[in-house]
């Protein structure tokens, strides 16, 4: 008992700076961001595994101790509930007036007649009674009750194991996966559609089910007033889906709450964004990119950043690193900002680079990000890079090309997962609550009466024990005391 | 007709807020009146024993139950005095409630939904459920002792949401767009409700059974002030467990339902995500509580830290999360 406390409150404590450090799993960006914030620390956090608290080695050994704990009492716990099944009730001690919840009284009815109306009394409770004779010519009642709740204590601390058990099988022999798709375009299940693909340590690429889809549209629609003028109201995207190849093809409503499942495999709606449609021309007037451009969302407004990279574009390959506003407006500063999630008046701003995007270096590249090592910007007079503000329609003339804003289309963020055997921890989760409830609420508790003789009649002597904390003893010997007493009177 | 209810709603809360101060006032005044005055011994169980006759032959060691011996007589209009500062006190409550009630049902039919989308709303309907879950011990256990902490409780969490968290109906993230929302946050605000009672009881048994030993050790006689009028100290502990007991199966439901409710919106059980983080370490820390209790050398007061400990981290899920954290869960509104 004692380990399991010690190694709950570990658990505990080794739960919490996950919550307060940021998690490359839950949150990548702010890890990103944390790290160029503190780059003394970030190096230290990372050999502590401080930034996937939950895979580390030190999380996973307490709770790993946990569970060989918990195997640990519950075999040899399930070996003496096995026997206490069979148990018969305990004799009484020889004082019983020694218990907190006693009572006596003296009675003219006999030792025989009062035991007699005890076992009925405490049988029809359904508790196991014995009755037998002690030393000195008295009776003793010996009833007890309450062993279900070892049982459900067993139940539930059995059902945590499944649960783990469960979740464990889930996520090996399972995937998640997400990808951004743009409106207008498709997504056909295979690994190398994925943005971003976590297998467990059991799949295989063959699971994949060959289903298909296309987002025909997609709508959000947001609070237009105050207050909370911007809340987003809803979100929705239309869907055409095709099981498998050649199907008959059928629609969708995806919603936040109305995943779509397809051979065991669900796709969640989980976030959206714009993606400007671009259009770059380079110094010989070739089109050197056009095209939607996933722009990733900052805050509530939709203030979104992106890169476009043009490494076909002659002379020099040509990048533009900026902000989407989908509805765009001046702040006392200058500066564009998005006062509004909803796409009111879109515009973007950017810086524009020139010279080599650094795709061949043989180093895998984010589409999100620039890198600038071998690139420049177009300078103002002032030396300051040149930041161009664009609306829908607008055009930009760069010195070795131009930049056009053609519209902006919407895209959704969607998780795609397979979670084989779900059934299992559901149904540990069902085990364990009703396990939890017979082990807080059944309570065993022992009762006795001796009726001994004597000079002045019999001495009827009634104690309780409760082998839990929360019932109330006295109650039930004032009940006992009391029946028995009203049963003399009324013989 | 949105913005008539809502204001009722808005009236019927602020209205609480100050039935709830003048209860508070007169469980103060209850507490106070009781300074002077000597308690009666708490008698364990005062009905019984009347028809003991212990014969000389056989007497097992009964001791004549201290409430034979009459209380002296100036006590009788200050234990007068007392019970009724006390009753007026729970009356107020039961007022404070129905407005409390009103305003909570007003807000969830002028909103629309169900009363639980921001943070305003989660502190009034959690305020509420602690109300209740005191209201329902005083009709089972006879606590109306635990008045003066509970009316004080939902003074100051009110008051707080009426002054700093207020915010204007607004209309769910599209997130919380599931009947799931309702079963989860119910379990979650009923919970809460008994963690919060029970922490209250847990405080007053630390208290009590300090003085207990105190006066023991001293070997002080001098039973007087309010806090020798409660139960023993093991009777306020078995209430605290009982709350408790009631509590943890009901946080392990809304914790589980809250994974399954993730399975269905975002495709995983469980992401680790702050909130989710913080309501598994107040799911084992109250774990430890329990098995504390049927741990040898830690029954008792080391239980009630334990117990304590766990709702320290409740609120700050509560607070600290809600207000600071980011993540999926945040729709505190603030
Ligand atoms: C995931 C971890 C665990 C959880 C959530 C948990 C939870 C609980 C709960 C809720 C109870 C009921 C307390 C009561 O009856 O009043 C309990 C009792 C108990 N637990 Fe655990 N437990 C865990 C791990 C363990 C481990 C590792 C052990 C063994 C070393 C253990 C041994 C016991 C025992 C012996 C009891 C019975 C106490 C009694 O008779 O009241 N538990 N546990």
């Amino acid at each position: 008992m004692r380990t399991a406390l010690v190694l709950l409150f570990l658990l505990a404590l080794a739960a919490i700076p996950g919550s307060l450090i940021p998690q490359q799993k839950v949150d990548a960006s702010a890890v990103a961001a944390f790290r160029s914030a503190h780059p003394s620390l970030a190096p230290w956090f990372d050999r502590l595994g401080m930034f996937s608290v939950y895979t580390s080695p030190w999380f996973s050994a307490v709770y790993l101790l946990l569970m060989v704990s918990l195997i640990g009492c519950f075999i040899p716990r399930l070996r003496l509930y096995a026997k206490a099944t069979r148990a018969r009730p305990p004799k009484a001690p020889r004082n019983l007036a020694r218990f907190s919840s006693f009572d006596s009284y003296v009675t003219d009815a006999t030792p025989g007649d009062v035991s007699e109306r005890a076992r009925s009394l405490l049988s029809a409770q359904r508790r196991r009674v014995d009755v037998y004779e002690d030393g000195s010519g008295g009776v003793v009642v010996a009833a007890e009750k309450g062993y279900l709740r070892e049982a459900g204590n067993l139940v539930f601390h059995f059902a945590v194991l499944v649960v783990l058990v469960g979740l464990a099988i889930t996520s090996l022999y399972g995937f998640k996966g997400g990808v951004a798709v743009v409106q207008g375009e498709s997504f056909s299940n295979t690994l190398i559609q994925y943005d971003d693909f976590s297998p467990g340590g059991r799949f295989r690429s063959s699971q994949l089910a060959p289903f298909s889809f296309k987002v025909d549209t997609f709508s959000a629609a947001y609070k237009p007033t105050e207050p909370g003028r911007g809340t987003p109201l809803h979100f929705d995207a239309g869907l055409t889906v095709r099981d498998q190849p050649g199907a008959t093809p059928y629609r969708y409503d995806l919603r936040v709450n109305h995943p779509l499942q397809v051979d065991g495999t669900s796709v969640f709606l989980v976030g959206h964004g714009y993606a400007p449609v671009i259009t770059v021309r380079d110094g010989k007037g070739n089109i050197a990119y056009s095209g939607p451009v996933v722009f990733l969302p900052l805050d509530g407004t939709f203030t979104s950043y992106g890169v476009v990279k043009a490494p076909d574009a002659q002379p020099t390959q040509l990048g533009l690193e900026g902000y989407f506003f989908p509805t765009g407006a001046v702040d006392q500063t200058n500066h564009p900002v998005s006062i509004f999630p909803g796409l009111g008046n879109p515009v973007i701003s950017f810086v524009a680079y020139h010279g080599n995007l650094g795709l061949d270096s043989g180093v895998p590249q984010s589409v999100y990000v620039l890198d600038k090592k071998h690139l420049k910007t177009y300078d103002r007079a002032n030396g300051r890079p040149k930041v161009l503000l664009l609306k829908v329609g607008d055009s930009a003339r760069l010195k070795d090309g131009s930049v056009r804003f053609d519209g902006v289309r919407p895209w959704v963020k969607l998780q795609i997962s397979h979670s084989p055997g779900k059934l299992v921890p559901l149904s540990g989760v069902l085990l364990a609550i009703a396990g939890l409830l017979g082990s807080l609420f059944i309570r065993p508790r022992r009762t006795w009466v001796r009726a001994t003789p004597g000079a002045g009649g019999t001495l009827v002597e009634i104690a309780v024990l409760d082998r839990a904390s929360g019932g109330n003893p006295d109650d039930h010997v004032d009940q006992v005391s009391s029946t028995l007493q009203a049963g003399e009177d009324s013989a | 007709m949105t913005d008539t209810l809502s204001q009722l709603s808005n009236l019927a809360i602020t209205g609480a807020t100050i039935v709830y101060f003048v209860a508070m006032l007169a469980h103060v005044t209850e507490w106070a009146s009781a300074r002077q005055i000597t308690a009666t011994p708490v008698v364990a169980r005062p009905a019984l024993r009347r028809r003991v006759t212990v014969p000389a032959t056989a007497a097992p060691a009964t001791t004549m139950p201290a409430s034979d011996v009459p209380a002296p007589d100036r006590n009788s209009d200050g234990e007068e005095n007392i019970d009724r500062f006390g009753r007026i006190g729970f009356s107020l409550t039961v007022l404070a409630v129905g407005l409390h009630l009103a305003g909570v049902v007003t807000r969830g039919a002028a909103a629309g939904r169900v009363p639980w989308g921001n943070m305003y709303e989660f502190a009034t309907t959690g305020t509420l459920a602690v109300v209740l879950a005191y209201l329902v011990l005083v009709l089972r256990y006879k606590v109306r002792w635990l008045g003066l902490p509970v009316t004080s409780f939902a003074l100051l969490i009110l008051g707080l949401a009426v002054l700093l968290l207020y915010r204007p109906i607004s209309p769910l993230v599209p997130a919380l767009h599931s009947y799931w929302l309702a079963i989860h946050v119910l379990a979650a605000a009923i919970a809460s409700g008994g963690f919060t009672v029970g922490a209250l009881a847990s405080i007053l048994y630390l208290v009590k059974s300090r003085a207990e030993r105190n006066a023991a050790a001293c070997h002080d006689d001098r039973r007087t002030g309010y806090l020798w009028r409660l139960p023993t100290s093991e009777a306020i502990d078995r209430i605290a467990y009982r709350v408790h007991a009631f509590a943890f199966p009901l946080w392990t439901f809304a914790v589980l339902a809250g994974a399954i409710w993730a399975q269905y919106a975002w495709g995983r059980f469980w992401g680790w995500d702050p909130k989710e983080t913080w309501a598994f370490i107040t799911w084992v820390a109250y774990a430890a509580y329990l098995h504390a209790r049927a741990t040898a050398g830690w029954q008792g007061r080391a239980a009630a830290y334990v117990a304590l400990v766990g709702y320290s981290t409740f609120l700050f899920n509560f607070v600290g999360i809600n207000l600071f954290g980011s993540g999926l869960h945040s729709y505190s509104g603030m």
